[in-house]
């Protein structure tokens, strides 16, 4: 049984504040431009507690856009690999929906898969999650229908769910979020029974997932489905970019007579250039190739070797495609083809 | 060193020990390990790869070319087709690259002690063979017919001349060398044709025999039908599949076919095991 | 609309075009998407409202649209500037594409070809020419436009949905893509992300035909059509040119003439 308690609604500017005390970087939603994005925040004002989703996932706090990996100096004749342990800032990520924080285990799967990525780890150590229950959905979103929902704490160290008084049920999860009570004591009180269900939007799911996964490896050689699902693709990677559970990468160096680094960097199997060979041959030399490879990876493969469905039903990659690909109508559309 | 060690990106030190200049735009390097300790603990299987950087340029992948029966080096053999390689094609004896492997699965050698071996190479397609060549060379007793059917466009594009040489002199194998038709120089003893049609002329024994095939798409696929028309299976071929690779370990995304990674799962692969891959490498 | 569907459903029954490249609904009420219509029957999933903007003649140059036969292109404005560009840049000939000209008004034009739409887009005004932006951007500091403009690209994520929706991106392989040499940063840190944008507005000065696609289509909003509006607003000013609007010109950055006003080519 879980440790609940009630956080008033006035202390949570106080929480943040705490949190911040005890040496805590906060990232939250806030306000960019038109967009809301997980930035640094100083206080609760900062934070924009309204918005369905973020623009952009969290996911740049573990795996961000760019991470050097190695980095290099050139001697006379030589190169010297510079070995300095990398040390990642204790981070407390704040706002986030379920969806999104049940996303990190699905990225964790690919970077502790096998060979470690210390990078990923030691990010991911550094972090603690507090999550925010949802209070709303749009139609765009479809958490259920993955094996989410709007109250799970699942990824969640710490879970926040608004109260009908404004107030917030707190749930403690892991020790991660017993240490960020513990900053706190003071602001949290007893919980009496809460009914956590009736505060939550109903969110019916949109298609069968398990009857998706198990169409799809017959569905491989279906070129004209695929063709047609990506006709209107114009193949950017902002779909990939905004995803939380999208973990794919480049690697880039830059280097100058005096040294380098190697980069890692989000890329995306929607690009054409993703699978080139150095001869010019591609095997995914189509739109609808890459499509499938996104539906399939997600679908198929991921679950199939590392046990998760590489989806969370946040939605944002149909709120943000330039091109209204829309994942969700291709998915019902895919369970439903013959 | 701890610290350095967990990086996975880490590539090790190598010193350019020896290059040889194998064919037009091909060469060969023998590398070392600047850490002559790692060097020292350093074991492989032969089929495995690694992920060879030019400093400031990037990382191209090559499988490891010299056999895991010989210690202290190991050997790449690459063409240059783009950026890295090219970077590499300017590197001298001396120089410093770097290497991180080894990665992905191997030949599975053990299992074939007892059997003969018919080893089918196209052009840049026998140094992911040459390992395992040497490898049983060096184990030579433990295996039966060692036949070697190798090709290229023009005998100038033969890679490992002064090998193939020995091969041939050391009455341990039977090699059997060709050139495309028109590729031929006027002193040339060997095959005129194209790979697959000379091994339908020297018709190896399919019985007990394993046969390891690698070279260009088009010279695979007009090979596998001779295969099975000389009564090989499908579980008696292998080959050894390449794919655009980062990261060589499973994280990048890139190098999957349907839900295998090559860099995971292979290179190596039986043609049984190709069959049941989707279309897409 | 109406008229919109039956042309469509006259063209596609007649054998005429095999495919109607157009606008349908889209995931709400304030999206429309585009839509490849091959058969008569299905011209009604065209729509023709306000939601319609996304500029549709980005697809004329891909291959798979390419390789479904002659197209029909519902076109505004912006998307008639294009088939201009593209004609002057010699993507496409006369008789390639018909175009479904829609008026800035939203009714159906008749433009049987490059002249009729030449005509058509002179008596329409760029954005250019008025966007209070421009005169924003202009009045500040070059030391405050460029922190403006180093604080837009640190949120850029190096999507390349500015490049991909961009009908005048064409380019089978794109400057940064070449890596040899690596000419500009590939990777998503501020300069990498700085030297793209740069570096494309320059590709696109004198060729924006300013449909506003690259800024609608970035997921995070950098306004990236103030770069190319302000270098269409310099090419107009040094050599009088415009993108978009005549379907046989000489693009003033690539051409050369001995009277030209510039000397220092001599």
């Amino acid at each position: 049984m879980m440790e609940t308690r009630i956080l008033k609604k006035q202390a949570l500017g106080t929480l943040l504040e705490r949190i911040r005390g005890g040496g805590f970087r906060v990232l939250a939603p806030s306000k960019n431009d038109g967009h809301v994005v997980f930035k640094e925040v100083a206080t609760l004002a900062d934070v924009d507690c309204e918005a369905i989703q973020t623009t952009l996932s969290p996911k740049a706090a573990v795996f961000p856009r760019c991470e050097e990996l190695v980095n290099y100096t050139f001697t006379a004749k030589n190169v010297r690999i510079e070995d300095h342990e990398f040390q990642a800032t204790p981070t407390v990520l704040f706002g986030v929906r379920p969806c999104d924080a049940r996303s990190l285990a699905i990225l964790n799967s690919v970077f502790a898969w096998d060979v470690k990525d210390v990078f990923f780890q030691k990010r991911l150590e550094a972090t603690t999650v507090i999550g925010m229950s949802c209070t709303k959905a749009d139609d765009y979103c479809f958490c259920t229908s993955v094996g989410g929902s709007p109250g799970d704490t699942s990824g969640s160290d710490l879970s926040l769910t608004l109260l009908g008084c404004g107030d917030y049920l707190a749930e403690i999860v892991t020790e991660k979020g017993r240490r960020i009570v513990s900053l706190a004591e003071d602001l949290f009180g007893p919980a009496g029974k809460v009914n956590k269900e009736e505060l939550l939007p109903k969110i019916p799911a949109k298609f069968d997932v398990k009857e998706l996964t198990g169409k799809l490896p017959d569905m491989f050689t279906r070129n004209e489905i695929w063709a047609e699902q990506a006709m209107r693709c114009i193949g950017c990677s902002t779909c990939a970019f905004v995803c939380p559970c999208c973990a794919c990468f480049d690697i880039q160096d830059e280097a100058s007579r005096q040294g380098g680094t190697r980069l890692r960097c989000w890329d995306s199997c929607g690009h054409g250039q993703f699978t080139l060979h150095a001869s010019g041959h591609n095997p995914r030399h189509s739109q609808g190739d890459r499509w499938r490879q996104r539906i399939m990876h997600k679908f198929s493969y991921f679950p199939d070797r590392l046990g998760y469905i590489a989806c969370v039903g946040c939605g944002r990659c149909s709120r943000s495609c330039p091109a209204d690909m829309n994942l969700l109508e291709h998915l019902e559309s895919l369970v439903e083809a013959k | 060193m701890e610290a350095a060690q967990s990086n996975a990106y880490r590539p090790q030190l190598m010193r350019i020990d020896k290059v040889v200049e194998e064919a037009p735009a091909v060469r060969t390097f023998r590398l070392t390990f600047v850490d002559e300790s790692v060097g020292r603990d350093f074991t492989f299987q032969a089929g495995q790869f690694g992920e060879y950087s030019v400093f400031g340029e990037g990382e191209s992948t090559f499988c490891i070319a010299s056999p895991p029966t010989r210690q202290g080096y190991i050997e790449c053999t690459f063409r240059q087709a783009g950026r890295v390689t090219s970077a590499l094609a300017s590197k001298d004896e001396g120089d410093i690259i770097g290497f991180r492997g080894p990665y992905g699965n191997h030949f599975p050698l053990a299992q074939w002690e007892g059997k003969s071996l018919l080893f089918i190479a196209g052009g840049i397609g026998l140094p992911p063979l040459r390992c395992v060549i040497w490898n049983v060379l060096d184990l030579r007793d433990r295996y039966k017919d060692v036949t070697i059917l190798y090709g290229a466009r023009t005998v100038a594009d033969l890679v490992y001349k002064e090998e193939l040489e020995g091969w041939r002199k050391s009455g341990n194998v039977k090699l059997v060398t060709t050139v495309d038709p028109g590729g031929q120089t006027p002193d040339w003893k060997g095959e005129v044709g194209f790979v697959p049609a000379v091994l339908e002329k020297i018709a190896p024994a399919s019985e007990n025999t394993i046969a390891l095939v690698c070279g260009p798409p088009i010279m695979i696929n007009r090979t596998l039908p001779v295969l099975t028309q000389l009564g090989f299976t499908a579980e008696q071929v292998y080959t050894t599949l390449e794919n655009r690779m980062k990261c060589g370990f499973g994280k990048c995304g890139r190098c999957n076919v349907g839900k295998i990674y090559v860099c995971k799962d292979g290179p190596v692969f039986s043609y049984a095991q190709l069959q049941q891959l989707p279309p897409e490498y | 609309m109406e008229e919109l569907r039956a042309k469509a459903k006259e063209l596609l029954a007649a054998g005429t075009v095999k495919v109607v490249v157009g606008y349908g609904e889209g995931s709400d009420k304030y999206r429309a998407r585009a839509v490849f219509v091959r058969k008569a029957e299905q011209a009604d999933k065209l729509i023709c409202d306000a939601r319609c903007q996304q500029n549709l003649a980005v697809y004329l140059t891909r291959s798979e649209v390419k390789a479904m036969g002659k197209p029909a292109v519902v076109a505004r404005p912006p998307a008639m500037r294009t088939l201009l560009q593209l004609a002057a840049e010699r993507q496409l000939a006369p008789g390639d594409v018909v175009v479904l000209g829609i008026s800035a008004d939203g009714k159906l034009l008749d433009l049987p070809d490059f002249k009729a739409i030449e005509s058509y887009v002179a008596t329409v005004p760029m954005d250019w020419e008025s966007n209070p932006e421009l005169a924003r951007l202009e009045a500040m500091s070059s030391e405050e436009r460029w922190a403006y403009w180093k604080e837009q690209f640190s949120h850029c994520i190096k999507c390349y949905a500015c490049r991909s929706s961009c009908p005048l991106c064409y380019c089978s392989r794109c400057t940064v893509e070449c890596n040899q040499p690596q000419w500009i940063f590939a990777a998503p840190h501020t300069l990498g992300n700085l030297e793209w944008h740069v570096m494309r507005a320059m590709h696109l000065a004198g060729r924006c035909i300013d449909c506003g696609s690259c800024s609608d289509a970035c997921p995070v909003g950098i306004p990236l059509n103030l770069l190319t509006q302000m270098l269409a607003r310099e090419v107009k000013s040094d050599f009088d040119q415009v993108a978009g609007l005549s379907a046989d010109s000489e693009y003033a950055l690539s051409s050369f003439k001995p009277d030209d006003k510039e000397d220092f080519i001599r």
